[in-house]
């Protein structure tokens, strides 16, 4: 039985990634903005097993009530196995060419918010001498492209920061999984048309989650042929890849 | 994979907009027509709605509150019936009524009020519904059961959907002291014994149901297998699980059913057992869902899709009449491995149009071919019109408009509680065409 905290709780992906660690009896500390959405999610992972759900209202972008918050789930909770950071925004590309107070926001929420919250964690675990921290980046992170680089811009921030992360704590036996999910069908996405085979479902995507952190993979993509797509737009030559519309 | 809201039998295809609702609604759209949708495993038209749009549940399948000492569980209308056993089984507790797929949604399976095995002791699945909430788009919320708002709870019990959203429905659980089954299989040879056998097991046996070959004929006609059974005693060992499902990756450019891989379908299905009974303990899954075990199976009928014709004939006409319907179907030469006779029993259902009623169901899949599937529907209705009986609403997507008011009296009364906003194209087809 483990002890988690989840930030972002009330997105679709930690959803489906509290509802397989409820099964297995976890103590879960969700944060999410909304209290009543917290509330109806404990009652329903308290219905599948986790062992007990706290609840904790905060906006990620309040950097100076993370210590808050982390402090508050080792009251509950006592011991911290592990913290999973799984919120985000879909940014509007256009509204952030715009302007930079809508990209500096995105860029908060997306990738600033992240780097407060691990220094925190890192810094807890690495005293304790243990500790997972699994946090969602994405596919976005690995090139920037036209349509959405404020996005993939935070992204990548998160991706290298946990790789240095990674590097970092490895000496200590904490654990960082970045996880690099491609098209997923949540609410965040849901202006896209999502008809074809890349797209994969929140409770796909979670079960892959579930299986990185058990077997404490480094970086994943979610589903695992995303690993291929990347690889392939990472390699092309950037006199090549400025004229496409990506 | 993300679905396009098409119904199960992916007949008619039609282009459907769908909206996914993440969170229990407080209000629904006011502007413009709509359909509540869950897991979208009516095989017809109930739960599209062509030229509106779907507001689908799939999302929306938390747990509210489950006591494991009453047995009583509360959840939101998108938690499948494979949500509940996850969790209600481990506990002792199971599914009073299940239909042959655990994927349905609890509010797909209150709006069309479905059976299972055990209709001939359980009644229907809205037998057992103790609440919900209603949600209508004018915004009143009503909280239904059998003594209150009851003719709201008789309305939307197999309502199809029509009467309002279905937010969260509480269910009375079932104890089982195992839920693994003691099975027997029983092959026999024609119609006349199948009725036997029925009225033989009515008694001892919670679960009957028979596979029959629709393609034998004369003195073989009606012949297949029956299978019965009961729970297992607390004692015995609980068989485990089998294997990962297994799912249908492409969509066939034909449909792989036809007449020539039926006929060796049926044969060798028919012939698999030897012995004229064989007795075995089951995991529940296998026993009441062999179909789940394939994910997609739908697909394999390939891009015309396909329709079920599921009926039920009074028992004074059951005998004549399912032995001229499975005639009909021989004669045609263009069935189904998928046919299915079960007796219900006399338990009333509900809903004010409920489709279970005392007699005996037969439900087919027929691949679509166009106008061939038509003029054998028509003659299949005949006989169940001059018979006295209905067709399913869940599984249809033909069924005549002077035929639907025949087999449902209470569809006028339905129509008093039908939300403004909210209408299916099957419900276009019958009452508004």
């Amino acid at each position: 039985m483990k002890n988690w905290i989840i930030i972002g709780a009330t997105s679709a992906i930690s959803e489906s990634v509290c509802r397989i660690w409820s099964v297995r009896g976890y103590k879960l500390f969700l944060v999410g903005r909304d209290e009543k959405k917290l509330v109806i999610l404990g009652d329903d992972y308290s219905v599948r097993g986790a062992s007990n759900v706290y609840t904790h209202v905060m906006d990620v972008n309040q950097f100076e009530a993370h210590e808050a918050c982390w402090n508050a789930a080792v009251e509950q909770m006592g011991r911290i196995d592990g913290i999973f950071i799984a919120h985000g925004t879909l940014p509007d590309q256009k509204a952030c060419e715009a302007s930079f107070s809508t990209a500096q926001l995105e860029i908060n929420t997306n990738g600033m918010s992240v780097i407060s919250l691990c220094t925190k964690a890192a810094n807890e675990f690495e005293k304790a001498g243990k500790g997972d921290i699994a946090v969602i980046s994405s596919v976005a992170g690995d090139r920037g492209r036209q349509s959405n680089y404020v996005y993939g811009a935070a992204k990548g921030l998160v991706s290298i920061y946990l790789q240095g992360l990674r590097n970092r704590l490895f000496k200590s036996g904490v654990h960082v999984t970045t996880i690099k999910p491609g098209f997923v069908d949540t609410p965040m996405t849901a202006e896209f048309d999502k008809g074809g085979p890349l797209w994969a479902s929140a409770d796909q995507v979670a079960n892959g989650i579930v299986a990185a952190i058990d077997k404490r993979r480094n970086v994943v993509y979610l589903p695992w042929f995303w690993w291929g797509i990347m690889n392939i737009i990472k390699h092309i030559p950037e006199a090549i890849f400025k004229r496409l519309s990506l | 994979m993300t679905k396009p809201y098409i119904s199960w039998g992916r007949y008619p295809y039609r282009e459907q907009k769908g909206v996914d609702l993440h969170w229990r609604p407080t209000s629904l759209p006011g502007d413009e027509l709509f359909l509540p949708q869950g897991n979208a495993r009516s095989y017809g038209d109930s739960c599209m709605l062509e030229g509106g749009k779907v507001l689908s549940t799939r999302f929306m399948r938390r747990f509210i509150g489950f006591d494991p000492d009453t047995g009583l569980i509360q959840c939101e209308a998108g938690v499948t019936l494979a949500d509940i056993l996850s969790v209600a089984e481990p506990q002792g507790w199971f599914l009073p009524v299940t239909p042959g797929t655990k994927f349905a949604t609890v509010g797909g399976a209150l709006a069309n009020d479905v059976h299972g095995k055990n209709h001939h002791v359980e009644g229907t699945f809205g037998r057992h519904v103790t609440r919900f909430e209603l949600l209508r788009s004018d915004g009143s919320v009503r909280l239904c059961s059998p003594s209150e708002n009851t003719e709201w709870f008789n309305a939307t019990v197999g309502g199809l959907g029509i009467t309002g959203f279905v937010t969260w429905v509480e269910i009375q659980l079932k104890k089982v002291g195992n839920s693994a089954i003691n099975a027997e299989n029983i092959k026999y040879r024609n119609l006349s014994e199948f009725f036997e056998l029925s009225q033989e097991s009515e008694q001892d046996y919670e679960y009957t149901v028979a596979w029959v070959d629709c393609l034998a004929s004369g003195d073989k006609l009606g012949r297949g297998h029956f299978s019965r059974g009961n729970h297992a005693r607390p004692v015995q060992p609980r068989p485990s699980k089998p294997a990962t499902a297994l799912s249908m990756p492409i969509d066939p450019s034909l449909s792989l059913v036809n007449s020539a891989s039926l006929k060796a379908f049926n044969w060798l299905y028919y012939n698999r057992q030897i012995e004229h009974v064989r007795y075995q303990t089951m995991h529940y899954d296998p026993f009441f869902y062999p179909l789940d075990h394939i994910h997609d199976w739908n697909r394999m009928y390939g891009p015309k899709g396909f329709l079920q014709y599921q009926c039920v004939i009074p028992m004074e006409h059951s005998h004549s009449a399912i032995t001229e319907l499975l005639n009909r179907i021989s004669r045609a030469n263009y069935g189904s491995f998928l046919a299915v006779l079960k007796v219900f029993g006399e338990v009333a259902s509900p809903g004010l149009i409920s489709f279970p009623r005392p007699g005996t169901t037969l439900a087919l899949d027929f691949p679509y071919r166009g106008n061939q599937t038509m003029q054998l529907f028509d003659q299949l209705d005949d006989v169940v019109v001059q018979a006295g009986g209905a067709l399913y609403p869940a599984k249809d997507a033909n069924m005549k408009a002077e035929h639907f008011r025949l087999f449902y009296p209470g569809a006028d009364q339905l129509k008093t509680f039908k939300d403004p906003n909210i209408t299916s194209s099957f419900w276009k087809r019958v009452m508004e065409a």
